[in-house]
């Protein structure tokens, strides 16, 4: 066979032949390989775009965080602050209280030593009252036993009236 | 690792060629030395032409070939039998040495090698209508079949592995599917357009990359020069013309029958537009001859190197030829791997500059 004429029967099989080929291949391959290859560009470009955006949101987050963090801290500065001076306030008025009660209790108990004290001595003074009585029974009993005294006590109560 | 790599590359190389048709045809060729001195021409056609059967290998004086379906319409039924439409093996004419049904293969020029048909006194009277499937037919079927059997596993690979890593097959024919995508098809064509001309650049792509490769492979089935045959490419390239002349816009058709020139080159004589109007045709002829060419030289410079040994030793005697052998098959090789690479670059440049038209056809003027 000529090899640069082209021969009419190769020609007419390859023509059918090529013509089945790109179409079946075209819907039974070339569309799903295609499609399946463009999905997994797209599926892989979106991976990565999302893993990008999630370590945005995770700078972020922290960005976030020590935000809140340095908040925080100063709260508590503020917090401390304030628990100081009311600390301190407590203690003082504690304090102070504590010097009201003190003096309330001092004047209490030497009202109460006073009234113990006065107390006491109106006893004392009954008592020295008693014996004084006693004493002067027993004195004015021995006195009075002999007639002539008795007089001379008489005359001299009546001296004393007499005073008056 | 490197070095057990090479020699592996080299003894895949040396069986490429050891196993070759060729050297198995050595006996044959002793036989026929003997009558007539060794013929490299002949030899070498042979070898690269298309034949209505499959010779595997000859043994001493005996042939050994698979028949192939002969397909033949005849204007002249009178002369078979009362049968237009004949169906039947090549085996029927004994490798060419025997008329049947009022067909024979031709030995005479201008249609040596075709069949012919002959009437009652045996003299040829022209050729039947042929559509045989020819050595070139069956081997485009065998690589339909290979390539069918390639792409569907991977289309079976791509939906087993839908959201996984590709596996297997897949990452051998995927890089290339993507190769063909965005190193040819997107810079060429546009991004917009792109994608209806995919199946059939990829079609084409893998079809002649496939073909190329299995005309390497001189062991059957494979060996046969499908993609150095005229008529697959005449195919190939028609079918990029009619694309490019379907898709082809206002633009493009403007640019050919009115192209933006000094207006002395359009009238009185249309010089410009006849210029651009045999490009429409010389474009896919260019095609055509080009993958030819160079798969249709690649399987004869192979050829021409065994040859070279048989030359040798029907000049010089045996030992001439196998002296000359280590150098013959050194060569060959060299040559073997240089149309590894050339399979490679014809089928890109194929698909290249089918895209290019297509992308010529349709780009938006500016």
């Amino acid at each position: 066979m000529g090899l640069v004429t082209p021969n009419p029967g190769t020609f007419f099989w390859m023509l059918i032949i090529f013509g089945i080929v790109v179409f079946i291949l075209r819907k039974f391959a070339w569309v799903p390989i295609l499609t399946a290859l463009k999905d997994r560009e797209e599926s892989i470009a979106s991976a990565l775009n999302s893993a990008e955006e999630a370590k945005k949101e995770v700078a972020n987050l922290k960005a976030d965080n020590d935000k809140i963090i340095l908040e925080a801290r100063k709260e508590k500065d503020i917090i401390l602050k304030e628990a100081k001076v009311i600390k301190e306030k407590i203690v003082a008025e504690a304090k102070e209280k504590a010097t009201q009660e003190t003096q309330k209790s001092i004047v209490q108990a030497r009202q109460q030593i006073q009234a113990e004290k006065n107390a006491a001595i109106t006893e004392i003074k009954k008592q020295v009252a008693d014996l004084s009585i006693l004493i002067a029974e027993k004195v004015i009993k021995k006195e009075l036993s002999n007639p002539g005294e008795q007089e001379k006590m008489v005359d001299g109560l009546i001296d004393d009236i007499k005073l008056n | 690792m490197l070095k057990l790599s090479k020699v592996i590359l080299l003894l895949f190389a040396f069986s490429i060629v050891a196993f070759n048709p060729l050297f198995a045809q050595e006996g044959n060729e002793a036989d026929s030395h003997k009558k007539e001195s060794f013929d490299a021409g002949e030899f070498i056609i042979e070898h690269v032409s298309d034949s209505y059967d499959w010779h595997i290998i000859s043994f001493k004086d005996k042939d050994i070939s698979v028949p192939l379906p002969i397909i033949l319409y005849s204007k002249n039924p009178e002369l078979h039998s009362g049968k237009s439409f004949h169906v039947f093996m090549s085996s029927k004419f004994h490798h060419g040495h025997s008329a049947y049904k009022g067909f024979q293969i031709s030995e005479n020029k201008p249609n040596e090698g075709k069949i012919v048909e002959l009437d009652a006194n045996g003299t040829e009277i022209g050729k039947p209508i042929d559509i045989s499937i020819t050595k070139t037919i069956a081997e485009v079927l065998i690589s339909v079949i290979l390539l069918f059997w390639l792409l569907f596993s991977v289309v079976g690979a791509t939906k087993r592995n839908k959201g996984k890593a590709p596996t297997g097959i897949q990452n051998l024919v995927e890089p290339l599917i993507l190769f063909i995508r965005d190193e040819v098809a997107k810079p060429t064509i546009g991004d917009k357009k792109y994608e209806k001309y995919m199946p059939f650049l990829l079609t084409v792509f893998f079809f002649i990359l496939v073909n190329n490769f299995m005309g390497l492979i001189p062991i059957p089935p494979f060996g046969a020069n499908v993609t150095g045959n005229i008529g697959i490419t005449m195919v190939l390239a028609l079918f990029t013309f009619v694309i490019t002349t379907i898709n082809g816009n206002k633009h493009y058709w403007k640019e050919i029958y009115n192209p933006d020139v000094p207006w002395w080159l359009k009238f009185p004589i249309p010089l410009m537009p006849i210029v651009e109007l045999s490009g429409v045709i010389t474009k896919p002829f260019v095609l055509m001859v080009r993958l030819f060419a160079n798969m249709m030289a690649g399987h004869m410079i192979v050829t021409v190197f065994v040859s070279l040994i048989f030359i040798f030793g029907a000049m010089a005697g045996p030992i001439a030829g196998y002296a000359i052998s280590p150098v013959s098959v050194a060569f060959s090789v060299f040559i073997v791997l240089l149309d590894i690479l050339v399979s490679f670059i014809q089928a890109y440049v194929f698909t290249l500059l089918s895209a290019l038209y297509f992308g010529m056809a349709t780009a938006d003027h500016h």
